[in-house]
Parts: C-alpha cells; sequence; structure tokens
C-alpha cells in the first residue's frame, strides 16, 4: 500500500522553483522522516502535499486518492511557531479543534467529542493540563498539544513539521513512545526533521531533500556517507542559477 | 448601544487576526461608497447609503489583499495607500455634492465624525436589523472563527471552507464599520472596532468571555455617549462614545487581575517585601552562627553592622518579623523564636544549595556564586528545593564549607 505518491511535483514562490520534480512513493505502517539541511525545502513539501501551497506541475495523491476524498484520514500538525500562543484559549480549545469537520459547520461540540480529545491529551500525557491557558505552555508542552490536536482527528496518516524542534527531553521521549504506539497501529506518520544525529534512530524510511529529491528508501539502504553528502553539500549550482533566471524572467516552469 | 456591541464583537477577531488596521482602512473607504451612493440615488436613504459603503469596503480590502499578494509592498503599506486613496477620494466626492446646491445633501458631511444623537427611526430599525445580523452570524460560526484566527492553515488542511469562512468574517467586518460609522463617523470608527477587544483581552483567557466584556464595553460606552450628550446637547456623541471606550480600556490595563499595571505592581511590593524579612531573618542565623548561639538578643545597632541596610528599612523588617512570630522585642533587643529560626534555616539551606548547584552544574568557581544566590534563595519553590536535594544528592556544606542546615 501506499501512503503518499507525489509525481514530478515542482512548487514555486514567485516562479522561482523551491522544489524540483519531487517524484516519489511512500509506504503505509512505518514512520518516514523527511530530511534535508535548512531551506531545502522540507516544509514546502508538506505543505505541498497539504495543499497549502499552490503546485507549478505535478500532482500528489493520498491512499491512490485526491486530498480531498480523504482528508478524514489524514491529519496536520503545523510547526509550533507557526502560529500565535497568546491566542485566548485553554489546552482543550485546541484539541477539540481536531474534532472540527467540513461537514459539521453548524454543530455543536458534544460529549463524545470531549471524550475523546481527553483520551488524545492522556496519549501525550497533558491530561492533566487541559484546562491550562496555551500561553502559559512551555515549548516541549505546546508540541504535545498539537500532537493531541492531530490525534483526536482519528486519522490512518500523520504529517509532522519539526516536532522535535527545541522540545525537551520529556517531550521527545513522550513523541517517540507515541510514534511506535501508532506504528503498532499500523498508522503512517510522515515527520519533518532536520537533526542527522538522531534520524537514524527515529525512523523507518527516510527522504532525502535539498529543494530535489536526493533518495527516498528504508533508512539501511539510504543513510549512507555518499548520499548524506550530496543532501547535506549544498545546492546543485546550476539548478539555483536556473531557478534566479525563472524569477528574473517571470518565467514559469511549465510552457502555457 | 447595540452599534457599539456589534462593532465590538466583530472587533475581537480583528483584533486576534492581528488586523487591526484593517478596520480603520475599511472605514476610511467607505466614505467614497455613500457619496456615490447618494449621486446615484439622489436620497439619504439609509439603506441605500450603506449598500455604497458596502461596495467600496469591500473593494478596498481586496485591493489591500491583491497589493500585498502581488507586489512587495508590506500589508502596512498597502493598508496606508489604500486609505488615504480612498479617503481622498472620499472627500473629493462630498466637496463636489456640497457645491452641487443639492438641497438634500445637507448632514452628509455627518459621516465624518458621526450623528447618532440625530439618527431616524428608519435608521435605528435597519442598523439595528444588520448588527443583530452580525451577531447572529458570529454565534453561528463562532468556532470556525475561532480557528482561522488562530490557526488558518489547520482549517484548510481539515477541510474547512476557509475562504468562505474569511469572507464571512470580512463581510461581517465591513458592515460593522458601515453602520457604526454612522454613530462615531469615519475617523473615529476603527476605535469602535478594536478598542473594546484590546481592553476586554486583560480580563481573560477565553475567547468566549473575551467577546463578552468586549460586547459590554461597546454597549456600556454607547449608552453613556449617548446619554452625555442627550442630557448637554452641545456634546457631541461620537466623540464620547470614543472617550468613554478609552477611559474602560485605561481601566482595564491599570486595574485589571494578573495581567493590569497595578497587579504587577504589587506582585513587586510582595516580592520586596519578602526578600526584606527573609535577608533580616538571615542576619540572625549569621550571627547566631558566628557566636555558636542563637539565644543571643541582639540590639540594632549590631544588626545594622554585620549587614549593608538603612536603619528604616532594618526596622520596617524587624516589626514585620515581629507580626509573623519570627521574632521577640526584650526591651530594646531581639530575640530569634523557634519557628523564626527554622525560617532563617530554610533560606541559608536554599542559598547554600543553590550555591552548589551553580558549582556543580555550571561550573562556577565558589567565589562567582554568591550574588546568584543571594536572588535565587527567595523564590524557589518547595518541590524545587525536593528537586535540588535529590540531585546533589543532600550535601552537607556548599562550596564555602559552610554547612548546609538541614530541618531536623
Amino acid at each position: 500500500m501506499i501512503s503518499i505518491e507525489t509525481h514530478n511535483l515542482t512548487v514555486s514562490y514567485n516562479r522561482r522553483p523551491v522544489l524540483w520534480n519531487i517524484d516519489f512513493e511512500l509506504p503505509t505502517g512505518k514512520i518516514i522522516g523527511i530530511i534535508g539541511p535548512n531551506g531545502s525545502g522540507k516544509t514546502t513539501l508538506l505543505k505541498a502535499i497539504m495543499g497549502l501551497v499552490p503546485t507549478s506541475s505535478g500532482y500528489v495523491k493520498i491512499f491512490d486518492q485526491d486530498l480531498n476524498d480523504v482528508r478524514s484520514r489524514v491529519s496536520y500538525v503545523p510547526q509550533r511557531e507557526s502560529v500565535d500562543w497568546d491566542f485566548p484559549a485553554s489546552v482543550m480549545d485546541i484539541v477539540l479543534m481536531g474534532r472540527y469537520k467540513k461537514n459539521n459547520l453548524f454543530k455543536r461540540i458534544s460529549k463524545a467529542d470531549r471524550d475523546i480529545a481527553a483520551e488524545a491529551l492522556e496519549k501525550v500525557n497533558m491530561l492533566e493540563f487541559s484546562k491550562r491557558q496555551i500561553s502559559q505552555l512551555s515549548g516541549g508542552q505546546q508540541q504535545r498539544v498539537f500532537i493531541a490536536r492531530s490525534l483526536a482527528q482519528g486519522a490512518d496518516l500523520y504529517i509532522m513539521d519539526e516536532p522535535f524542534i527545541g522540545v525537551d527531553a520529556a517531550t521527545e521521549e513522550a513523541i517517540l513512545k507515541l510514534l511506535s504506539d501508532m506504528k503498532k497501529d499500523g498508522k503512517t506518520v510522515v515527520v519533518v526533521h532536520h537533526d542527522l544525529q538522531t534520524a537514524k534512530d527515529f525512523f523507518d524510511w527516510i527522504v532525502l531533500l535539498n529543494t530535489r529529491m536526493v533518495a527516498a528508501g528504508p533508512i539501511e539502504e539510504i543513510f549512507n556517507e555518499t548520499l548524506l553528502q550530496e543532501a547535506y553539500g549544498g545546492k546543485l549550482n546550476v539548478l539555483s542559477q536556473v531557478g534566479d533566471l525563472m524569477k528574473e524572467k517571470a518565467f514559469d516552469v511549465r510552457e502555457s | 448601544m447595540i452599534l457599539g456591541a456589534s462593532a465590538a464583537i466583530v472587533g475581537c477577531f480583528s483584533f486576534l487576526r492581528k488586523r487591526a488596521l484593517v478596520g480603520d482602512a475599511i472605514a476610511h473607504s467607505i466614505l467614497p461608497g455613500v457619496c456615490l451612493a447618494f449621486m446615484v440615488s439622489g436620497s439619504k436613504n439609509p439603506l441605500y447609503l450603506i449598500i455604497g459603503a458596502f461596495i467600496t469596503g469591500w473593494l478596498s480590502l481586496l485591493l489591500i489583499d491583491a497589493i500585498t499578494r502581488t507586489t512587495k509592498l508590506k500589508s502596512d503599506t498597502a493598508i496606508g495607500i489604500i486609505l488615504s486613496v480612498f479617503f481622498g477620494v472620499g472627500i473629493l466626492l462630498l466637496t463636489s455634492i456640497q457645491h452641487s446646491g443639492n438641497a438634500s445633501q445637507a448632514g452628509l458631511d455627518k459621516f465624518l465624525f458621526g450623528k447618532a444623537a440625530s439618527l431616524t427611526k428608519d435608521d435605528v430599525y435597519i442598523f439595528g436589523t444588520i448588527a443583530l445580523i452580525l451577531i447572529a452570524v458570529v454565534i453561528l460560526f463562532y468556532k470556525e472563527f475561532k480557528l482561522i484566527s488562530f490557526n488558518p492553515d489547520y482549517a484548510k488542511v481539515i477541510g474547512l471552507p476557509v475562504q468562505f469562512l474569511e469572507f464571512m468574517l470580512a463581510t461581517i467586518t465591513v458592515l460593522a464599520v458601515a453602520v457604526g460609522i454612522q454613530a462615531v463617523g469615519v475617523v473615529l470608527m476603527a476605535a469602535l472596532l478594536i478598542t473594546p477587544a484590546s481592553g476586554a483581552r486583560f480580563w481573560t483567557d477565553k475567547l468566549s468571555v473575551m467577546i463578552l466584556i468586549a460586547t459590554a464595553f461597546g454597549a456600556i460606552s454607547g449608552f453613556l455617549g449617548s446619554y452625555i450628550s442627550y442630557i448637554a446637547p452641545s456634546m457631541p456623541t461620537g466623540p464620547w462614545i470614543v472617550m468613554c471606550l478609552s477611559m474602560l480600556t485605561i481601566g482595564s490595563i491599570w486595574f485589571a487581575p494578573r495581567t493590569g499595571m497595578l497587579a504587577k505592581f504589587r506582585v513587586q511590593k510582595e516580592n520586596q517585601r519578602k526578600i526584606l524579612i527573609e535577608n533580616v531573618l538571615k542576619l540572625f542565623y549569621h550571627l547566631g552562627e558566628k557566636d555558636g548561639t542563637f539565644k543571643k538578643q541582639r540590639s540594632t545597632s549590631v544588626l545594622l553592622a554585620s549587614r549593608d541596610l538603612r536603619i528604616k528599612e532594618l526596622n520596617r523588617g524587624l516589626h514585620l518579623l515581629k507580626k509573623e512570630h519570627w521574632l521577640r522585642k526584650k526591651g530594646d533587643n531581639w530575640l530569634i523564636t523557634q519557628s523564626g529560626l527554622n525560617e532563617a534555616k530554610r533560606i541559608i539551606k536554599l542559598h547554600r544549595l543553590w550555591e552548589m548547584y551553580l558549582n556543580q552544574r555550571l561550573k562556577l568557581e565558589p567565589d562567582h556564586v554568591h550574588n546568584d544566590a543571594e536572588a535565587i534563595e527567595h523564590i524557589i519553590t518547595p518541590e524545587l528545593e525536593k528537586q535540588l536535594e535529590k540531585e546533589l544528592n543532600y550535601p552537607t556544606k556548599d562550596p564555602h564549607e559552610s554547612v548546609i542546615p538541614y530541618a531536623e
């Protein structure tokens, strides 16, 4: 079974491609890391998969279908810094957002929703904080709240953007434990990660990225000196020059 | 009142989405719409005027959005451009209408500063209905508005119709501004939108409560402003509404529990008091440690000689300690009680534990740790105290070889 397939996916900002022809098929039931240096387009790739940024070419299939048809089976954990934690809301309020669905726009939150949210909080060891104001949380706790929100969605595929960045040891441990539990339940987890040191222990499968895909496959096949060197050894010179040129001349990546 | 309330509700979302200035831009952009509507229809029927206001208000939003999306300009610049251009056109139209000799134009200039006191019955019905619609929309889409204000990307991912919701939110903002302008005018409208929300934020951490408080602020100010201009007819309504709102907000900044200035001030005072009495108590311990007995009476001059304290401070500290029954006064001398001694031991222990911690964990030299510990000893909680003891494995001596006193 394939969880995510990207086919020749190119994404540009101001016409300059930040991801070139990304083409891979990810398996299900694995913990998959997307790894690359800063500015290699990891977050952009996730956003393109989730339909948050327009693509210049190519397509994405999730469970062999369009994202729109499988939204309820996919859950997204954005970067912690992407929101303002001063927002007037409690931990429970945020986790309950995972229970919002497109089909029940006017429906109120039910008791069952609350139970599911509480269960999700328990899984990340945050149940005792459910009434806490979100601005009073530490970075690691904020991250766990975001993960709980996505768990409350009850999806099959989880996509997380840098969940390990700037978190304390307790949170890291809690997240790792959770990931392995999720794997046991047959869930697929895709995690953007920047730290090479830990990548080897965290993931079964990796995608090496640096504006283009360097390699994708089981960790034991991919995690070697040559490929890592290729991914972390800087951008391809000609490729970035062509990108710059496209921006300068307002050229599209496809002839139209 | 109801105008103030509805603007306040909608304003909460503008505030949380960090779009405070957008309301101002809409308010200014509404002026040309009002003028055009008057020129086309030839009447001052509020319904026509609102439709005109609505169209140019929306147009300004779209343009701001288009400018930020397609050019390098940031949104504050875009807002500035749109605001002044639309307002300029509005004033141009207004002036030309005033000079056109059309008799029914009188009063159109009231849009600049509002005319709450001279609203007709028809006006009130129409504005009231619109305000009620706004409130209903917010109640209906409350949880969705909450989500798109907090984390719009996530809303998109779970498949909420974010574009539609943002359209609704923008629409009710334009409507709220179009209606509110009748009361306070173009220039002061932004205050009606944003001030209640910013004041309410100080009182609560719950969105629903914040909206209720903001609504109350809006309603109270609307009422007070109208009342003042009713009893003193020479007083303008709009500016008074805004005055009342500002008072409420300034009051919130000062008096709100926990987050207000006064509360912060009180915490500071309480800290100073704690530091003073703990320092004086430590003084007794240090003297006792030197003499080998804690049962000796101490005079003020002895105490003053052994620590850099002003006499006034020392006396204040001594009397505060007496109130706690940690010191007893014998004639002109002072004696530490048993409970006072226990407390002193606790503080000394924290001080010396912290010195140990700095020395061991932060690798600081023993002569560098004292000043830090002087401050930290006052804030370590019992839980942290236990953690420190455990982590350092119950040391008996600090880096200066002084004994760490544990409670018996």
